[in-house]
């Protein structure tokens, strides 16, 4: 009887039931592996990568009503930090031999470097590194949050100015070619402490680690969110001054939101450059900041699984249909976002919660009458709550 | 001339100005524990200003305002807020989404800072202090329902025990009754008089048969300055009262 309260507690909570995490969850680690051989498992990953960042934006636009147009840079941050390390790897004596400074990566031999600039040198060791991708891409969200929630920037002010800043860092980057590769990015990654990250089992070992990584990013934000924290968040959504008004420093809860989705953002950008092989400005600026946006919004910016089939299947399309179009997508994905905010302003997940929820609750009315039955020594105040 | 640490809120010669426009000019204003007051006046008087400046919305450009000995002029609003000082404000100011439950919760005293609010618990205490809240509004059947789907008068009143929750020592409230029924205008008057019991109220209304049924003193505003103060039957017999307000 313990058993059956515990696990009908489990499937509780308003937001992100664990069931819809359990079935996201099976279809990531059991039905995609099953059906998709190695290369379409990969894209599949890749495409993963970019749900740590839709998942992201549901937390912080959905959730908090803060619309970043600018999460291309902590993915890029993440997967940079990431390249980095794998690029001196992959730049040893040995493969550079032929570069007048062996032991350095090719581009900034090109570019006439003569040594690892300071920043480059944590990124040998696979701890800094992993600290990095963990840390930088939330003290950096840190920085923006402080200096613009505390002086009360918010909506369209803050989009814009986050879309700035993806496009300084693009303009960075690409501008200082000798530090950061420029354009082309920081390619031909191989081996991570030697393990090669292009061959089959590699790919299959990435694959679930990132679905791994991302299932336990979901239940972060759910458990986020079921919590006080999540409820303040949309209160403040709704109206800032009575959260202000009733006790609360306002700036610190919207700085915390937009640091946690930069954090999840920064581990789907590592993943992206571990199963791709390389990373690149084409990742941060505004193009890719904005599918994000679209993701989030096409999967639902109100559920934290809606953001995970948002990102799968719109990536998915813009493979088909890119393949076989490729002027027209840009038209297709536009057209596609207008229909979402004008007919599904909740995106897919509003379809599922309007039909689908119907076809689970019989197995909800079984659960709850396993509850009536079962309470009773624990009825109390706690009872007038359910 | 007593000090100023004897009230519990006292403004002194507090001024704002907006682009040259004096909302409050030079006011002083006192108010003891425990009491509660009514503030009147005509439509731009500076009520809402006056308010907005006690807790922090609105920043004086000169003057002080004093909470038991504290200045607030330069606090924070939500430290204002922890040193008991609540708001209400003048349409329905409620989380719409949320439950009536989650409302209060929200309101809870406690978690207020992200890590708290991430590690905080929903206990006993927690619970039956809700309960106790939401049977004073008059909601406590309605905890689980939608708090956008309240009537006006009921929103009106979840807003009220969102700051009750809060326990704060003193209360300001910008036209409570504003577009309610004459059962809800009696209900709230008895809510008022209940809350008044231990703690300073400030009530901003335009309602006469609402402020005489409240009692207390009554302060009356213009042009950003008060014109007179005392019992609601001395005033209508004020003859500037008369002008500015009453003989409308």
């Amino acid at each position: 009887m313990n058993i059956m309260n515990s696990l009908y507690r489990l499937f509780q909570g308003r937001h992100g039931s664990l069931g819809s995490i359990l079935l996201l969850a099976i279809i990531l680690m059991v039905v995609m592996p099953m059906m998709f051989d190695i290369y379409r498992l990969n894209l599949a990953g890749r495409y993963l990568t970019y749900a740590f960042v839709a998942l992201g934006l549901v937390l912080c636009w959905g959730y908090g009503g803060i619309l970043s147009l600018g999460q291309g840079i902590f993915f890029g941050i993440g997967g940079y930090a990431m390249a980095m390390f794998l690029k001196i790897e992959a730049s040893d004596p040995v493969s550079t031999s032929i570069q007048s400074t062996p032991g350095i990566p090719d581009f900034m031999d090109w570019n006439r470097l003569t040594e690892l600039p300071w920043f480059w040198v944590p990124f040998n060791s696979l701890t800094l590194t992993i600290i990095a991708v963990l840390v930088l891409p939330a003290a950096f969200a840190y920085l923006i949050g402080f200096a613009m929630f505390k002086r009360r920037v918010s909506g369209v002010y803050f989009a814009i100015i986050t879309q700035a800043l993806a496009v300084v860092l693009t303009i960075l980057i690409i501008g200082q070619q000798g530090y950061t590769g420029g354009i082309n990015g920081i390619t031909d990654l191989r081996t991570l402490h030697g393990w090669d990250i292009r061959d089959d089992s590699a790919r299959y070992l990435l694959y679930y680690l990132n679905a791994i990584l991302l299932i336990g990013c979901l239940l972060i934000g759910r458990w986020v969110l079921n919590c006080k924290y999540g409820r303040i968040l949309s209160a403040l959504r709704d109206k800032e001054d009575r959260v202000r008004f009733s006790g609360y420093d306002v700036a610190n809860f919207k700085i915390f939101i937009f640091c946690l989705a930069a954090f999840i953002s920064g581990i789907g950008g590592a993943m992206f450059t571990l199963q791709v092989g390389f990373m690149s400005p084409s990742f941060i600026g505004i193009v890719p900041s904005i599918e994000f946006v679209i993701f989030a919004a096409v999967g639902g910016r109100l559920s934290l699984v809606g953001g995970v089939y948002g990102a799968l299947i719109v990536s998915f399309a813009k493979t088909m249909f890119a393949e076989a179009y490729p002027q027209l997508w840009q038209f297709l994905i536009g057209a596609v976002f207008i229909v979402v905010v004008l007919v599904l302003p909740y995106g897919l997940a509003s379809v599922y919660g309007r039909y689908g929820r119907r076809l689970f609750t019989p197995v909800k009315d079984w659960f709850s009458k396993r509850k009536a039955n079962s309470s009773g020594a624990s009825a109390g105040l706690k009872e007038k709550r359910s | 001339m007593s000090s100023n640490t004897d009230f519990l809120l006292s403004i002194e010669n507090l001024t704002v100005s907006f682009d040259g426009f004096k909302a409050i000019e030079g006011l002083n204003f006192y108010m003891d524990e425990n009491e509660l007051r009514v503030i009147i006046g005509p439509n731009g008087a500076g009520k809402t200003t006056l308010l907005d400046m006690v807790c922090g919305k609105t920043r004086a450009s000169e003057g002080s305002i004093k909470f038991k000995g504290k200045e607030l002029t330069r606090m924070r609003e939500h430290r204002i807020v922890w040193e008991g000082v609540g708001r209400k404000f003048q349409t329905p100011s409620i989380y719409e989404e949320l439950t009536v439950f989650d409302n209060l919760e929200v309101s809870y005293p406690q978690g207020r800072g992200v890590f708290g609010a991430l590690a905080f618990k929903r206990d006993e205490q927690v619970l039956r202090r809700i309960h106790e809240v939401a049977n004073e509004i008059q909601l406590e059947d309605r905890l689980e329902e939608q708090a956008g789907l309240l009537s006006h008068g009921q929103k009106q009143w979840l807003e009220i025990g969102m700051l009750l929750i809060q326990d704060p020592e003193l209360l300001m409230l910008d036209e409570p009754v504003a577009g309610m029924s004459v059962s809800e205008r009696e209900e709230t008057a008895k809510l008022l008089r209940k809350i008044a019991q231990g703690r300073s109220v400030i009530v901003i209304e335009h309602d006469m048969e609402f402020v005489a049924s409240l009692g207390g003193k009554v302060t009356v505003l213009h042009q950003g300055k008060i014109l007179a103060e005392g019992d609601m039957q001395a005033l209508k017999q004020d003859k500037r009262v008369i002008d500015v307000y009453l003989g409308h």
